[in-house]
């Protein structure tokens, strides 16, 4: 798939013969070479984040909030997570359009819980933006969205969904490529009344152990 | 006694405007009348204005403030609905209105109470007065008519009323107000919205009830030249 647009990939503001912008598909390839962050929407709850350039993450991250106090502050209620979505791709889009402004590194798994239940969105270096069930960015997505797809996230609460997603990440680790890895969770669900919080440590510990024999049992096959 | 009206000055509307929360939606209520200094420039005036599909809002004050607040609100609302995808509730009208009105605070002078029905909080009242605080109130009364209102709401207001009860205690506090307030009178209007819909009503003068000393409406004191009662100026 990996193709050189030699030329054409000077600047975000060209387009190559074929259509592409060169520029915006090498962002997010820096987005490719981060560790894989999941985020899955279950019956109650998400459960996910930021992968790629982490002082790009930060700025996105940043923006966000100021966009959901904004909003708070003009209409009086807490930012819906469709329109905080949409006003993050459009800010990623923009870093798209100009010349002297590059684009963001960095894909990002918005997950939250408003008065329409938890959602799940993701936006991805190029300002796209779509709603998920389950989303993956990163080394392995692409294993991982095979893992993700045998799931039955409408039939899991997040207690379940936390489990799940520690399995998935620990089969997609690779001991002999990549380096040793930490796993981080957090959640927005029922259970965590609504707010979005880390994982509870001992959640987290019976996820990674849970994880830990799955993987026994594979390897024992 | 004032004989020299100015029939220039700037439009103030009197008063009488109401907001109740009933079991399923709300129910708002005003008088018809516009007033300039002492002269009624609109006797007929509809002051229950639409925001969205599911907010209406009451105006009193400066007719003419109380309209661009109005149309301000209009506008932003119709923006906010299309990036949203879904209606307006009816906290985020009262709260836009609130910001315009304190933020201007030097320069307007109306009182206004937004009532609406959403999904998810179901028949809302908020009560924006002069200053542009923003208080949600299972009622609202304002305007100049409202000083009339209060010891009848304490003692006759209950939650949980049902529709008819809500819009029949409204059109009743309307017309006390009415009866007592020089800048109130013409006529009763309600609009009722809940999860159906909006249903606009129009009680005129003469269906309204009397109240103490007030007359039976007469078409001409002449028509007593012409009655066959032996005492005419007995009335």
């Amino acid at each position: 798939m990996s193709s050189i647009g030699t030329g054409y990939d000077l600047s975000v503001t060209t387009f190559s013969p074929d259509g592409r912008v060169f520029q915006i598909e090498y962002a997010s390839k820096a987005v490719d070479n981060s560790g894989t962050v999941i985020g899955i929407k279950c019956k109650d709850g998400i459960v996910m984040a930021v992968a790629g350039l982490a002082a790009d993450g930060r700025q996105i991250v940043a923006r966000a909030k100021s966009e959901a106090t904004s909003y708070q502050s003009v209409y009086g209620e807490p930012i819906p997570v469709k329109e905080l979505a949409e006003r993050l791709a459009s800010y990623v889009h923009l870093c798209t359009l100009y010349w002297w402004l590059r684009p963001f590194g960095c894909g990002v798994i918005l997950g939250g819980y408003d008065r329409d239940g938890p959602q799940l969105y993701m936006v991805e270096p190029s300002g796209i933006s779509y709603r998920y069930f389950g989303a993956a960015v990163g080394k392995g997505k692409q294993a991982a969205k095979t893992e993700i797809e045998k799931l039955k996230l409408s039939e899991m609460t997040c207690r379940e969904g936390v489990i799940e997603v520690a399995k998935i990440i620990y089969k997609l680790h690779d001991e002999a490529k990549d380096k040793a890895f930490e796993l981080e969770m957090s959640w927005v669900c029922d259970e965590s009344k609504q707010q979005h919080q880390k994982v509870p440590d001992d959640l987290l510990e019976e996820a990674k152990a849970a994880a830990r024999i799955a993987l026994e049992e594979m390897d024992a096959d | 006694m004032d004989l020299e009206m100015n029939l220039n000055a700037s439009h103030s509307m009197g008063t009488t405007i109401i907001g109740v929360t009933y079991n399923g939606g709300v129910v708002l209520g005003a008088d018809s009348r516009t007033s300039t200094g002492m002269y009624v420039a609109n006797r007929a005036s509809d002051k229950i204005t639409q925001l969205t599909d599911n907010v209406y809002v009451c105006r009193s004050g400066s007719a003419a403030d109380s309209q661009i607040v109005s149309d301000y609100i209009r506008y932003f609302l119709h923006q906010h609905t299309i990036q949203l995808g879904q209606s307006a509730t009816s906290k985020v009208a009262a709260n836009l209105i609130r910001l315009l009105s304190y933020n201007n605070k030097n320069m307007l002078e109306t009182g206004l109470i937004v009532g609406g029905w959403d999904k998810y909080e179901g028949g809302k009242i908020y009560a924006i007065p002069l200053g542009g605080t923003l208080i949600e109130q299972p009622f609202a009364i304002g305007g100049s008519g409202s000083s009339y209102l209060y010891g009848f709401f304490d003692q006759a207001w209950k939650e949980g009323m049902t529709k008819d009860e809500a819009e029949q205690f409204v059109v009743k506090a309307v017309s006390l107000a009415i009866a007592r307030d020089g800048a109130s009178g013409g006529v009763v209007r309600t609009v009722i919205i809940n999860s159906e819909g909006v249903t606009r009503n129009f009680y005129p003068s003469d269906k309204l009830q009397l109240w103490h000393e007030e007359l039976e409406p007469q078409n001409s004191l002449l028509d007593l030249l012409n009655s066959s009662s032996p005492e005419p100026m007995n009335i």
